[in-house]
C-alpha cells in the first residue's frame, strides 16, 4: 500500500512537470531542458528549507520563482530560433544545470543534498497543486492570452501580423512552463529527502514529452492523463516481470500508429463537456467551466 | 493620405523586387494594384504590414513612419491584411479565429485571467465574442462559428480570414488576391462585400487579377511590373494607357 501511494504520489509530480513541459508546447516551443528547471526548483526550494529553515510552501514557490527567472533568462535567446534548434538549446541548457549543480559544495555537489525536511502530506500538495493548475489551465483555454498562445503554436507569422507580440508571448509560455517546473521539482525534493543533479538528467526531460505526446497535444487534459497512466502503467505490468519494460516501449509505438493525436482529444474533452452540461443543467457547468457557457 | 509610400526600394539577395515606388492611397478610397506575376505587389503588401522592413524609402501611415515597427505595432496602429493563400489558426474554430483579431485592442493579461476571483466571465471577453459574432454575421458566415476552420471550403475560410481582419478595426485593409480560387457567383458576393466595406469608411489596398472585379470597384489602379510602378489613374484610363497594355500583352510587332 505505501509502495502504491508512493507511485501516485510520484505521478502527481510527473503530471506537473508534464504540465510544465506543455505550456511553452503550445506556443511551438519543444523544450527538452524540463528537467533542468525541475532541479533548480529542487534545490532553490531545498536550500530555502534545510539551510535556511524557512516554511514548505513559501520555500517551494521560492524555487519555481527561481526557475522562472531562468527561464525568461533563457527564453530571450531561445525565442530567436525554433524547432530542433531549440531541442538542442534547452538540452544543453538541462546539461548546464546539472554540471553546475555538481560542482557547487555549498549544496553537496556530486555527493548529493542531504536532510532535506520530509514532507509528509506530498501527496495532498501535488494533487492539490495539480488542481490548481487545471482550474488555471481551464480558465487560459478560453481567454485572450490563451487564444494567442494557441495561434502563435499554430503560425507564429500570421499571428504577429494579426496583431500578436509573439516575443511576449513566447517569453511568457517559457518562463511559466520553467516556473511550473520549478513547483514540481521542489514538490519532488521534499519527498525524497535527498536530492543529486543524476536525478535531474535529459532522460527524465524526454520523459516529460512522452508523457505529453502519449496523453495528447491538442488540450491540456492530455499531458495529465499520459503522465498518470505512464507513471502507473509499469507498476500495472509487474506481473510479467522482465518484459515490462518491452511491453511498455511496444505499447507506446502502438498507441502512435492507432491514435497519433494522443488518447485525449479536444473532441472527446469537448464531448464531455456537452454531456456533463446537459447532465446537471446549465448552472452547475457554468461553475465548471464559466467562460465556456454563457452565450452558446 | 492614409498612407504614403516614398521611394522604398526593397532587395532580396541582390535581386531588386521593388525598385524606387511612389504610392500615395486617400482615405477611404478603393485602390487597386495590379500588375503581372512577380511584379511585386505582395512584396509590397508584405512591406507595408511589416513582413519585410525596405531597404531604403520611407512608409508613412497617417504621416507617421512606421519603418521598423514590428507587423504587431503595425497592427495596433490599424492596418490589417489578408493573404494570397489563406492563413487561418487551422485547429481552432471560426469563432476563435475572428475573436483573434481583437487581440490588438483589448488588454485581459495572463494575470487576469488566471487569478481573478469571480467566476463570472470577463466583460471584455464578452464583448470580445460579440464583435467577433457580427463580423461573422456581416460576411454572412455566422452559422458556422462553432466549426474548426480548416473544414470549412476554401471561399468560406476566405470570408474568416476577411472577418479577423475587419475585427482588428483597421483604418486600412490590406487584400491579397481575395478572389483567387473562388467560383464567378462566390467572386459577385466578394465584390459587394467589398464595397460594403470600404462603404463603412475603411480604406481598401486590392490586389486582384479579375480584371472585371478590379475595373468594376476601385476608384484608383495603380499597375506594377518589374518592380516599378508604370501607371496610376482611374480604371478607364489604365484601360487605354498603351504602356499597361504593353505590359500585360506584350509589344506590338
Amino acid at each position: 500500500m505505501d509502495y502504491l501511494i508512493s507511485v501516485i504520489t510520484l505521478a502527481g509530480i510527473h503530471i506537473i512537470m508534464a504540465l510544465s513541459f506543455y505550456l511553452p508546447f503550445m506556443t511551438g516551443q519543444i523544450s527538452i531542458g524540463q528537467a533542468g528547471f525541475m532541479s533548480i526548483g529542487a534545490y532553490a526550494s531545498a536550500v530555502c528549507t534545510a539551510k535556511f529553515g524557512l516554511p514548505y510552501v513559501p520555500a517551494v514557490l521560492i524555487g519555481g520563482m527561481c526557475a522562472a527567472i531562468v527561464g525568461f533568462i533563457l527564453g530571450i535567446p531561445a525565442l530567436r530560433i525554433k524547432g530542433i534548434y531549440l531541442l538542442l538549446l534547452t538540452l544543453g541548457f538541462g546539461e548546464i544545470v546539472r554540471v553546475v549543480f555538481i560542482n557547487i559544495d555549498y549544496i553537496g555537489a556530486a555527493a548529493g543534498f542531504p536532510g532535506i525536511p520530509y514532507q509528509e502530506h506530498t501527496l495532498l500538495y501535488a494533487y492539490g497543486t495539480v488542481l490548481i493548475f487545471i482550474v488555471l489551465f481551464n480558465r487560459l483555454r478560453k481567454s485572450r492570452m490563451g487564444r494567442a498562445l494557441q495561434a502563435v503554436g499554430s503560425d507564429e507569422d500570421t499571428a504577429e501580423v494579426i496583431g500578436v507580440n509573439i516575443t511576449a508571448v513566447k517569453l511568457i509560455a517559457f518562463s511559466s512552463g520553467a516556473f511550473i517546473a520549478g513547483i514540481g521539482g521542489g514538490i519532488f525534493a521534499h519527498y525524497q529527502e535527498y536530492i543529486e543533479p543524476l536525478m535531474f538528467d535529459v532522460m527524465h526531460s524526454v520523459e516529460f514529452l512522452v508523457f505529453t505526446i502519449f496523453g495528447g497535444i491538442q488540450i491540456f487534459w492530455g499531458p495529465i492523463f499520459g503522465a498518470f497512466v505512464l507513471t502507473l502503467l509499469p507498476e500495472f505490468l509487474r506481473f510479467i516481470q522482465e518484459w515490462r519494460m518491452e511491453l511498455y516501449g511496444a505499447l507506446l509505438i502502438l498507441m502512435m500508429i492507432v491514435r497519433p493525436q494522443g488518447i485525449i482529444s479536444l473532441d472527446s474533452v469537448q464531448a464531455l463537456e456537452k454531456a456533463v452540461r446537459r447532465l446537471f443543467g446549465k448552472n452547475t457547468a457554468a461553475v465548471l467551466s464559466p467562460d465556456q457557457t454563457e452565450g452558446k | 493620405m492614409i498612407l504614403e509610400i516614398r521611394d522604398i526600394i526593397k532587395y532580396f539577395d541582390g535581386f531588386c523586387a521593388l525598385m524606387n515606388v511612389e504610392l500615395e492611397v486617400e482615405e477611404n478610397r478603393l485602390h487597386a494594384i495590379i500588375g503581372p506575376n512577380g511584379a511585386g505587389k505582395t512584396t509590397l503588401f508584405n512591406l507595408i504590414s511589416g513582413i519585410y522592413d525596405v531597404s531604403e524609402g520611407q512608409i508613412a501611415f497617417r504621416k507617421k513612419p512606421i519603418n521598423g515597427l514590428k507587423p504587431h505595432q503595425r497592427a495596433e496602429l490599424g492596418i490589417s491584411r489578408t493573404f494570397q493563400i489563406v492563413r487561418l489558426f487551422g485547429h481552432m474554430s471560426v469563432l476563435e479565429n475572428v475573436m483573434l483579431g481583437s487581440h490588438c485592442k483589448t488588454k485581459t493579461g495572463l494575470l487576469k485571467t488566471l487569478f481573478r476571483v469571480s467566476l463570472r466571465e470577463l466583460e471584455e471577453e464578452k464583448t470580445t465574442r460579440e464583435n467577433a459574432m457580427r463580423w461573422l454575421e456581416f460576411v454572412g458566415i455566422a452559422h458556422k462559428a462553432d466549426q474548426i476552420a480548416v473544414n470549412l471550403p476554401h471561399a468560406e475560410q476566405r470570408l474568416v480570414e476577411i472577418a479577423r481582419a475587419l475585427n482588428q478595426d483597421p483604418d486600412l485593409l490590406l487584400f491579397d488576391e481575395p478572389a483567387a480560387g473562388m467560383n464567378p457567383k462566390e467572386t459577385l458576393d466578394l465584390e459587394s462585400l467589398i464595397i460594403k466595406i470600404n462603404q463603412m469608411g475603411k480604406t481598401v489596398l486590392l490586389i486582384e487579377h479579375n480584371m472585371d472585379l478590379v475595373m468594376e470597384i476601385s476608384h484608383v489602379i495603380s499597375v506594377l511590373n518589374f518592380g516599378a510602378k508604370i501607371a496610376e489613374g482611374k480604371p478607364s484610363e489604365i484601360q487605354e494607357n498603351p504602356v499597361v497594355i504593353e505590359a500585360y500583352l506584350g509589344r506590338k510587332r
